[in-house]
């Protein structure tokens, strides 16, 4: 009675559930699977029904301390047991430590006679014994389906499933029941008839020769679940399933900036380099710098003590280490500092899911702040076009999420415009640099320029882009009648802008001398001026005074004359003279 | 171990042409609780060893509802069902055993081919 009161009171507010453990799956059913009903997982030969069954058990009965039953049908215990001990599950231990029974039913069906009436009250029995021995909150059965080929009386067999799953509620048990896929049923035998509380469907498909594991959640009474098939990962920890399709654009900016480790990149980049959090883009055709570029990138963050995580898809983390060393870059210290970790795979080798929740997963292990994809474009030979964008653009957003910078590179292809992406992602790129090759006077060179970057003054100037081995600069480019200059020939204008500026400079010497002399000259000339002037005004001074000497002499002989002659004829003075004295 | 088990009809006796070896046949039936198609087991059980085993067999009842942790050890699912211990090999009847045919096909006691004019009968 107070179990039932309960109960009701539960439902009334909310479904209970018991979270799965399983990495992801809680996610996408909103806290784990319906606590005290059972659920059904579905999916062919090999999907992974018994493994998720399994670690449903395993999870429970170690970190939610509600211990299980494992009802095989199918696999011993002895198999059971050593198909999950790689993934670290020890079910002989959590049998002894009473957390864990695994029961294992087999039904041959040319042992069995069969006469008359039956029921399954043996199964009943068996559960309920095992349930009540650890005090089991979970039970699985794996594949209950096996009653059917073990016993032929479908009319028995189907009435006590109705039982079963009845009794399992009413046991209070969280259960999950596999089955089998069926041709154009979720199961075989229509188990889902039977189970209407959650159907988890797990597909395993093999498309160009790549697998991809996807989960879906078919149903789910009473509670909100995500309704995508989300790929899911078997690995040496088990399975996790990444809900990451439901991503939304809700992420925060960061004002924050990071170097690109090129300081001249940085200063085209308003002067401070990429955003924090930001997605990256570096396109161009081959060699044209790109995973230099990167590297400097990631060798600039982990100089400032941050984790990078770079995923190599053509080259191994060797090649990339040595090639980088060629350019003064050195990733092995980095490497071995625990600060930057490669992870060099080849797209084909999985399918785009495989990548993206490998991906996941070591983004949750690392915990990077910066992440290289190198090349990203790669991932086309993992999938169709159409699906790895959608796959890169699941990327960028569950990194943007997180606040982790994206660096990705992407090979243009000869012939194609360079200002286009294998994966259509260019609208999904906050900062994108475009490198190309420019081929002139009989050799190639690199040219760098920010195709756009977004919420900054960036540079739109091209500037060719010299690796040497003391790292990547960044140095101006001419342009020319026929186009930008790069290389010997930008080397060679340097020259003879140099030679046109010294014979400026020499030209100007030589005016100014030559004024200088002019001076020189007027001066001197304006001197003998001057001097001849001196030399006139003194003679002219002396003329004037010698005139005037001269009147006084005739002036004071007159007059000695006129007293002489008034002395030797005093009576009369001679009259013409006299007269013509008087009138003057 | 033993005690669990309840020895039911035990009857040691001469000689039945049913089965020419004449040694001794150890039968377990498994049940749960005193239900009609454990009661009917039983009963048709009894009927046909009385008939072909006479004095030869020993019918041992475990009724799994007293002893639960039996069920996983002889991988009882369905109820009733009979176990053939001895002779061996090891044979495994379920049902109530109404058709009778097929319960001595089962139990060896009668060639597959022989009973089945009348298997009509209880199918």
């Amino acid at each position: 009675m107070a179990r039932a009161k309960r109960r009701t009171e539960a439902s009334r507010t909310e479904l209970p559930k018991a979270c799965s453990g399983i990495e992801g799956l809680d996610a996408i059913t909103g806290g784990g699977l319906p606590r005290g009903r059972p659920s059904l997982v579905c999916g062919s030969a090999g999907a992974g029904k018994t493994l998720l069954a399994m670690e449903f058990l395993v999870r429970g009965a170690m970190q939610y301390d509600e211990p299980g039953v494992f009802m095989a049908f199918e696999e011993t215990k002895e198999e059971l047991t050593m198909n999950v001990r790689s993934l670290g599950f020890d079910l002989d231990q959590l049998g002894r430590d009473k957390r864990l029974v695994i029961d294992f039913v087999r039904l041959e069906r040319d042992e069995i006679e069969e006469t008359g009436s039956y029921d399954l009250e043996g199964l009943f029995v068996r559960l309920n014994y095992a349930i009540d021995t650890v005090g089991a909150k979970r039970v699985v059965l794996d594949t209950l389906e096996a009653l059917f080929a073990g016993l032929s009386n479908t009319a028995i067999l189907r009435a006590e499933l109705r039982r079963l799953f009845r009794w399992l509620k009413q046991k209070g048990v969280t259960a999950v029941i596999t089955a089998e896929r069926g041709e154009g049923a979720l199961t075989r035998h229509g188990l889902e008839e039977y189970v209407s509380d959650c159907v988890i469907l797990l597909d395993h498909r093999v498309i160009d020769q790549v697998s991809t594991r996807r989960l879906r959640i078919v149903k789910y009474r009473g509670s909100v679940h995500g309704t995508n098939e989300y790929p899911f990962l078997i690995d040496h920890d088990g399975i996790s399933v990444l809900p990451i399709t439901s991503a939304r654009l809700e992420h925060t900016a960061s004002e924050e900036r990071v170097s690109s480790g090129i300081p001249r990149l940085d200063v085209m980049l308003g002067g401070k380099g990429y955003y924090r959090g930001s997605s990256v883009l570096v396109s161009g055709t081959a060699g044209t710098g790109k995973t230099s570029l990167a590297s400097s990138f990631v060798s600039a963050a982990c100089q400032r003590g941050e984790r990078c995580l770079y995923f190599a898809f053509e080259e191994s983390q060797g090649q990339l280490v040595r090639n980088m060393r060629s350019i003064g870059l050195d990733l092995e210290k980095w490497v071995h500092k625990g600060l930057l970790r490669f992870h060099a795979i080849r797209s084909q080798q999985d399918g785009l899911e495989m990548h993206l929740a490998r991906f996941h997963k070591l983004l949750n292990e690392f915990d990077p702040e910066i992440v290289v994809f190198d090349p990203i474009g790669s991932f086309i030979q993992a999938g169709t076009r159409k699906d790895a964008t959608a796959m890169v653009t699941r990327l960028i957003d569950v990194l943007k999420v997180r606040g982790t910078t994206a660096f990705m590179t992407n090979l243009t292809s000869g012939g194609a415009p360079a200002e286009s992406t294998d994966i259509d992602i260019s609208s999904l790129i906050d900062t994108w640099i475009l490198l190309r090759d420019v081929e002139l006077g009989g050799e190639r060179n690199r040219a760098l320029n920010v195709l756009k970057s977004r919420g900054m003054a960036h540079s739109n100037q091209i500037r060719e882009f010299v690796m040497s081995s003391n790292g990547i600069e960044l140095a101006d480019v001419y342009i020319g009648a026929s186009g930008v200059l790069t290389g010997s020939m930008r080397q060679a204008q340097e020259a003879r802008e140099r030679a046109e500026t010294l014979q400026r400079h020499q030209e100007v010497d030589s005016l100014q001398r030559g004024l200088a002399h002019k001076r020189e000259a007027l001066a001197e000339r304006i001197a003998a001026l001057q001097r001849e002037l001196r030399i006139e005004q003194e003679e002219t001074e002396r003329l004037i005074a010698q005139q005037l000497g001269r009147e006084d002499m005739l002036r004071t002989d007159r007059e000695q004359m006129a007293r002489r002659r008034r002395a030797d004829a005093a009576a009369s003075p001679p009259g013409k003279r006299q007269s013509k004295g008087k009138r003057r | 171990m033993s005690k669990n088990r309840k020895p039911a009809e035990s009857v040691p006796l001469g000689d039945v042409e049913g089965d020419p070896s004449g040694e001794t046949w150890d039968l377990r039936l498994y049940v749960a609780g005193r239900s009609p198609k454990s009661v009917a087991a039983f009963a048709n059980l009894k009927r046909l060893c009385d008939e072909h085993l006479a004095g030869r067999y020993r019918i041992e009842v475990v009724d799994l509802l007293e002893n639960p942790q039996l069920a996983a050890g002889d991988q009882i699912v369905a109820i009733p069902t009979l176990i053939r211990k001895l002779p061996e090999p090891l044979r495994r009847i379920v049902g109530d055993l109404s058709d009778a045919e097929r319960t001595l096909v089962g139990l060896q006691l009668r060639q597959a081919g022989s009973g089945s004019r009348d298997s009509s009968a209880g199918g």
